[in-house]
């Protein structure tokens, strides 16, 4: 974020917008369709993939170089994993029982 | 200390808005920006035990969210969707304007984000309200008859049906409470930036507002899909 670029970041926002507009319009569209069990895996990819491009390019974590922030954020997406994954593992698995 | 001491005479006479315990510019704007990023942190575990509740109860009754997420507008939906995703394009420029020195357009797009700040809450309103109308409100008077999509003849269980609208009041709602919180932090800013508070050196506010503001964007990003987008093809 403290990397302030010498060329011009304006066509690089642009872009992310025009794509996270595309993005959008996909996953609507995506979800009329009938994808089997992809229509779940679909929708979230697509939205993983617009998160990414805001983290990213709108809130400048790429060419970030502060080693705190990367801590923070990896250990955000790790302590959100272990969240999900573990809560999952409880109610997925209770039926075998 | 001689030599801090010309530093931080040399950065007041030049900066009034260095504060004396930091070293340079940059450190200070990295400290706040990581302040913002922590919060984050904490936000991401707050919104995440919901979306961990939506999953579990989701896998539960999956028909009954279905024929519930189908009563949603889509449409509405995915128009709020385009409109923030707008207003996280004119936060950045907002800054580019500020390191550019361009305080118009700073004003401008700042006044602009918080125009598609209002016209979101705006069009969320109505979706409520639709909501309220239908008795989809969890509460004494839900009332909930619509079919499974793709079961016809097979009617969606009430009760189920309430979790999933009382986990889509609870997550847009505060959502939206987080919007509102933003827009007041855009309303600050704008005033800081027509007092000419903000220049190429020193926007770091801009900076670490427009980090919460596009966090909020993500949430909304991952609430569109999972909470209007359930088996719309059937």
């Amino acid at each position: 974020m403290s990397a302030h670029s010498k060329s011009s970041p304006l066509p690089t926002y642009f872009g992310v917008w025009i794509a996270l507009l595309v993005g959008t319009a996909l996953t609507y569209y995506a979800a009329k369709l009938d994808l089997g069990v992809f229509n779940a895996a679909v929708a979230l990819i697509i939205a993983t993939t617009k998160a990414l491009l805001v983290a990213l390019f709108f809130m400048h974590l790429k060419g970030a170089h502060e080693k705190l922030l990367k801590l923070v954020v990896t250990s955000t997406i790790l302590f959100l994993f272990i969240l999900l994954a573990l809560s999952m593992a409880d109610y997925g698995t209770r039926h075998f029982s | 200390m001689s030599d801090s001491q010309s530093v931080a005479a040399h950065a007041e006479t030049h900066n009034p808005a260095l504060l004396h315990h930091f070293a340079t510019e940059e450190q200070q704007r990295d400290a706040s920006s990581f302040g913002m990023w922590i919060f984050l942190a904490t936000e991401v575990m707050f919104f995440g035990g919901l979306f961990c509740a939506y999953l579990i109860y989701r896998g539960w009754y999956y028909g009954d969210f279905a024929a519930a997420s189908k009563s949603i507008d889509a449409f509405l939906g995915g128009t709020n969707t385009a409109v923030l995703i707008c207003s996280s394009l004119t936060v950045v420029l907002a800054i580019w304007a500020a390191q550019t020195a361009r305080r118009g357009l700073m004003l401008a797009m700042l006044a602009l984000t918080m125009l598609f700040g209002c016209t979101f809450l705006g069009i969320k309103g109505f979706e409520y309200r639709d909501k309220f109308v239908e008795h989809h409100v969890p509460g004494t008077s839900f009332s909930f008859h619509e079919e499974i999509p793709g079961h016809p003849g097979q009617y969606a269980n009430p009760q189920h049906a309430q979790i999933f609208f009382a986990l889509y009041f609870v997550m847009t709602g505060l959502h939206a409470l987080h919007m509102i919180i933003g827009l007041g932090i855009f309303a600050w800013l704008f005033w800081m930036a027509w007092k000419g508070r903000f220049t190429p050196e020193y926007h770091t506010p801009l900076e670490i507002g427009g980090l919460y503001w596009h966090f909020v964007d993500i949430v909304w990003i991952y609430l569109f899909p999972l909470l209007y987008l359930i088996d719309r093809h059937k």
